[in-house]
């Protein structure tokens, strides 16, 4: 197993001492070295601006026509730190044992406590930027609550706080634009990372208007290229999302760590016909004044204000007298279905459960309701038709964050040296679930804060040198993705892109989504290679390579996915264990909890490319737990 | 319900473009609008017809990446939507909908309905931010900011920067976005003292990339996605005046 190169030392006093430790380049030493950085979201934008800030010559990739529509702008919800301003007990060492805990004891501790410690330094730098957080009348900012967490420690910008994070980080990176110190490559997508003498030293990349493809060469590479929710094809995330870069990535030796923790958000807006291109998340804070429940009765039909208070289940509050509506995602979610499938759902097709708002409207007033959630509700209108002030909103689980990603170690460096991964890429923080408004905090953290200081370090120890196209391993990759492009285009078949993609998307959903089981995930990872089969002998994509063409780049993301998804069943069948997201049904406690197993499961599964149809390699790092003791997660 | 598409395709920048017509037939009420648009370009694809490109990712209405005239406007009938929130019970049923790309010449065409709209990104590179350096922030809550001056600036952060602004206006100009910019960072204190400089250069970047005036046809508010109000851009105004910069600083 590769090493984590956790710091020595009493944990709150790792990073302190490691930052201590870590070497730093002087500006005009900086100058002299370049980082590709592929990813202009909160990690990526945000890693760009300050890596900028000391010098360096940076190379920002991203496949959207500008940086400041990554991804991360559709953050809702919030963006944790442990301020404590609301005085209600809040602390780096509570913040840190919530994400343990909720993360259900699968995340490496001295991860997790470096974000809690570098949490408050992030609202800091992002009110100095002109981040335009909610505040109290007093002047001061305002704090919510959010789902799995008793304390007030959310951040918010109204329902737009990935908005404004974003465009903070955005422009922070556009200043150094001006300075001449990051270069912007919009509308470019990598391919494939190259490896060149045993270090991460380019990039693969394809210009989506022009089609060209092309090599660049840097002394390090930075992968913030988010998650891969959409290999369910429908998800909350945005449709450009996709695991090519990571998995291209693993596919040249860097480890994949648990691909098959998943997080399927609560509060989504459930399918509502057969078109249906993605999932709307209705942001968590709902949780805080809207009540979740279903009819006790199986197929009652009635509208739900003709069904009185008795005979309503409102099932989370039953079961986690505690938390209640507030439970933690993946609780949240597997009880949503446990009641869907008793046949107590409501909507079209019952896949759906009620968040009602009737009891704090009358409480509260619609006036705070509205400026509470607003824009909320008026989304929801306009997608449903229906009005949420009038009858309760009707929610679903959907795919929606991936704890997953490539293996990084305390410095985010992955096993393949110069190649750092940042954000939602990589695995570190989150466990087996991740807790609200913590993955902006990580995104910004990594990229503000961790990083630069750690590829720094690696950069210092090694002398600038840049290889360009006439190194060999440069060819050989930029030749590989065009032999690749050059296939997609010639199969010539009948079926859309998006057909494979759809049925792709159904098979992990019911095979590897809220709930997986030994034969359906074997089953899965039967028919997966005969997608793929299929895909590479009938799919269609029109046009050409040297052209804009959206059908192409789509192909080369599903293709990805095809072999991708065998990774990811092949992880959720080897962890016989329940954890987090990841619910295996041999796995629960006889009340339908999921069972951890510590004593053969306590550790981080890092997957090692073998080559094509060899089975990959597993890692394991283990965990120990020395501040939080390995308990079994409650939230009763 | 049964719509007749009428569609502008062009292959590239270079290549004369046209109106084609398409039939979306028996499609659902509940579709987005870029649902609709799948739902043809499947059909196209099984046809042998390239599909009709667009940008669009995160389908909300926040990400900005949608962009397209709707019978003549800027993200479609409704007011305060963008083009991916926008559903098919807005229209009737047999309705013929024109579908065109922004049209202003800083904005070049790329295909289809995709545009070049990188020189926004230009004009946030000229000075739409506050100069802090990672590490260098004091305590957030050192300096408290009236409540409504927050929300003032939230109000105009919250542009997606989709160009919606520009299509509408008869001049092309870029008045909204810039002023969005200049409002959001100019009402909070952290943004304050660099906002002088931070107007004047933003302001001539945009004539640098040739966005029109404003006179003051308020066509911006109106097809603004986020309802963004020309207040803004009074607030602009007011900080590009006073005082007059000197020649030559
Ligand atoms: C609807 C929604 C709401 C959310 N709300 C919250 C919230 O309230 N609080 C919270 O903490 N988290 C929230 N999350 C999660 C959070 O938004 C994401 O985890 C986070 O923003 C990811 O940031 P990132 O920088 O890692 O990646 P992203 O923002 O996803 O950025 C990925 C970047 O990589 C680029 N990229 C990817 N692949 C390639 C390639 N091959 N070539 C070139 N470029 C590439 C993209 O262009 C993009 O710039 C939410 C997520 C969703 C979907
Ligand atoms: S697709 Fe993001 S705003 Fe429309």
């Amino acid at each position: 197993m590769p090493e984590a190169r956790v710091p020595p030392g009493p944990l709150p006093q790792k990073w302190e001492a490691c930052r201590a430790s870590l070497k730093r380049l002087s500006p005009s030493d900086a100058r002299r070295y370049r980082v590709l950085i592929v990813g202009t979201g909160l990690a990526g934008a945000s890693a760009a601006a300050t890596l900028g800030e000391q010098g360096f010559q940076v190379e920002s990739f991203c496949f959207q026509d500008s940086a400041r529509r990554a991804h991360s702008i559709a953050a809702q919800g919030g963006i944790n730190a442990a301020k404590n301003y609301p005085k209600d007990g809040d602390s780096i060492e509570r913040l840190f044992t919530d994400t343990i805990k909720g993360g259900d004891f699968r995340s490496r501790e001295a991860n997790v406590y470096r974000l809690a410690q570098v949490s408050n330094a992030i609202i800091d730098q992002c009110v100095a930027q002109g981040v335009p957080f909610a505040r109290e009348y007093d002047g001061y900012l305002a704090n919510r609550s959010f789902g799995g967490v008793k304390v007030r420690r959310t951040f918010y910008a109204r329902g737009q706080t990935g908005q404004q994070l974003l465009l903070g980080a955005y422009q922070a990176m556009m200043r150094q634009v001006e300075a001449g110190r990051v270069r912007l490559h919009p509308r470019t997508e990598m391919l494939d990372l190259v490896v060149a003498d045993g270090a991460a030293k380019g990039l693969v990349v394809r210009d989506l208007v022009s089609g060209a493809i092309t090599t660049y060469g840097g002394d390090a590479v930075v992968l913030a290229t988010g998650g891969y929710s959409t290999i369910y094809y429908l998800s909350t995330n945005a449709m450009g999302c996709n695991v090519t870069a990571t998995y291209r990535a693993y596919r040249r030796g860097a480890c994949f760590a648990n691909p098959c923790f998943t997080q399927i958000h609560p509060t989504c807006i459930p399918v509502g016909h057969q078109h249906q291109s993605k999932l709307t998340l209705m942001s968590e804070s709902l949780r805080n004044d809207g009540r979740i429940w279903v009819p006790k009765r199986k197929g009652d039909q009635r509208s739900p204000d003709q069904i009185p208070d008795g005979e309503r289940d409102y099932y989370l509050e039953r079961r986690y007298p505690s938390y209640g509506n507030l439970a933690p995602r993946d609780i949240a979610s597997r009880a949503a279905k446990a009641v869907c499938d008793e046949g107590r759902g409501v909507g079209p097709g019952g896949q759906g459960v009620y968040l009602d708002f009737r009891d704090a409207l009358g409480q509260l007033g619609r006036r705070t309701i509205e400026e509470r959630y607003g824009n909320l509700f008026a989304m929801y209108h306009e997608i449903t038709n229906e009005d949420a002030y009038a009858v309760p909103m009707r929610i679903y689980p959907a795919p929606h964050y991936v704890m997953g990603g490539l293996w990084v170690d305390y410095n985010l460096m992955s096993t393949i040296p110069g190649l750092f991964v940042i954000g939602e890429a990589n695995f570190s923080d989150h466990g087996a679930n991740r807790l609200g408004a913590s993955a902006l905090m990580q995104g910004l953290a990594d990229g503000y804060f961790i990083l630069p200081l750690t590829l720094t370090a690696h950069l210092a120890a090694h002398r600038p040198r840049q290889e360009g196209p006439e190194h060999p391993a440069f060819g050989d990759a930029r030749r590989q993705v065009e032999e690749r492009t050059r296939r997609l285009l010639a199969v010539r078949g009948k079926r859309t892109v998006d057909d494979f993609h759809r049925e792709l998307g159904r098979l992990m959903w019911d095979a590897c989504g809220m709930e997986r089981s030994r034969e359906g995930l074997t089953r899965a990872r039967a028919e997966i290679p005969r997608i793929r089969e299929a895909f590479w002998k009938d799919v269609t994509v029109l046009g050409s390579g040297e052209e804009l063409n959206q059908a192409l780049e789509k192909a080369g993301r599903v293709a990805d996915f095809l072999e991708f998804a065998e990774l990811v069943c092949q992880d959720a069948l080897h962890r016989e264990e329940s954890c987090g997201g990841h619910f295996r049904v041999e796995h629960q406690t006889p009340d339908g909890e999921a069972k951890r197993d510590d004593a053969h499961f306590c550790y981080v599964a890092a997957w090692q490319f073998q080559g094509d149809g060899q089975p990959p390699v597993l890692h394991k790092e283990p965990l120990t737990f020395d501040a939080v003791p390995l308990t079994e997660r409650s939230y009763k | 319900m049964n719509l007749s598409l009428v569609v502008w395709r062009q292959k590239g920048a270079q290549t004369p473009g046209r109106f084609e017509r398409y039939e979306a037939k028996d499609v659902s009420p509940d579709l987005s609008f870029l649902e609709l648009l799948d739902v043809v370009n499947e059909g196209l694809i099984t046809q042998g017809i390239e599909p009709i490109a667009f940008d669009h990712d995160c389908r909300e209405g926040i990400c900005g990446s949608c962009a397209m005239m709707i019978n003549g406007l800027a993200h479609g009938p409704q007011p305060a939507v963008a083009t991916c929130q926008l559903y098919l019970r807005h229209f009737k049923d047999g309705e013929t909908i024109t579908i065109e790309p922004w049209r202003a010449k800083p904005f070049p065409i790329l295909r289809d309905l995709v545009v070049d709209r990188s020189a926004f990104d230009r004009i946030i590179q000229a000075g739409g931010y506050v100069s802090v350096n990672t590490g260098e922030a004091p305590e957030a809550n050192s300096i408290p900011v009236p409540k409504k001056d927050a929300d003032m600036a939230m109000d105009a952060a919250a542009c997606i920067g989709c160009g919606a602004c520009v299509a509408a206006c008869p001049n092309a100009s870029a008045m909204l976005f810039v002023a969005a910019k200049v409002a959001h960072l100019g009402r909070l204190p952290q943004g304050r003292v660099e906002a002088k400089q931070r107007v004047d250069q933003m302001v001539d970047a945009m004539d640098r990339e040739g966005f029109g005036n404003c006179t003051n046809h308020y066509e911006c508010m109106d097809a603004c996605p986020k309802a963004i109000h020309v207040k803004a851009i009074a607030f602009m105004n007011r900080e590009y005046r006073f005082p007059r910069r000197k020649p030559g600083t």
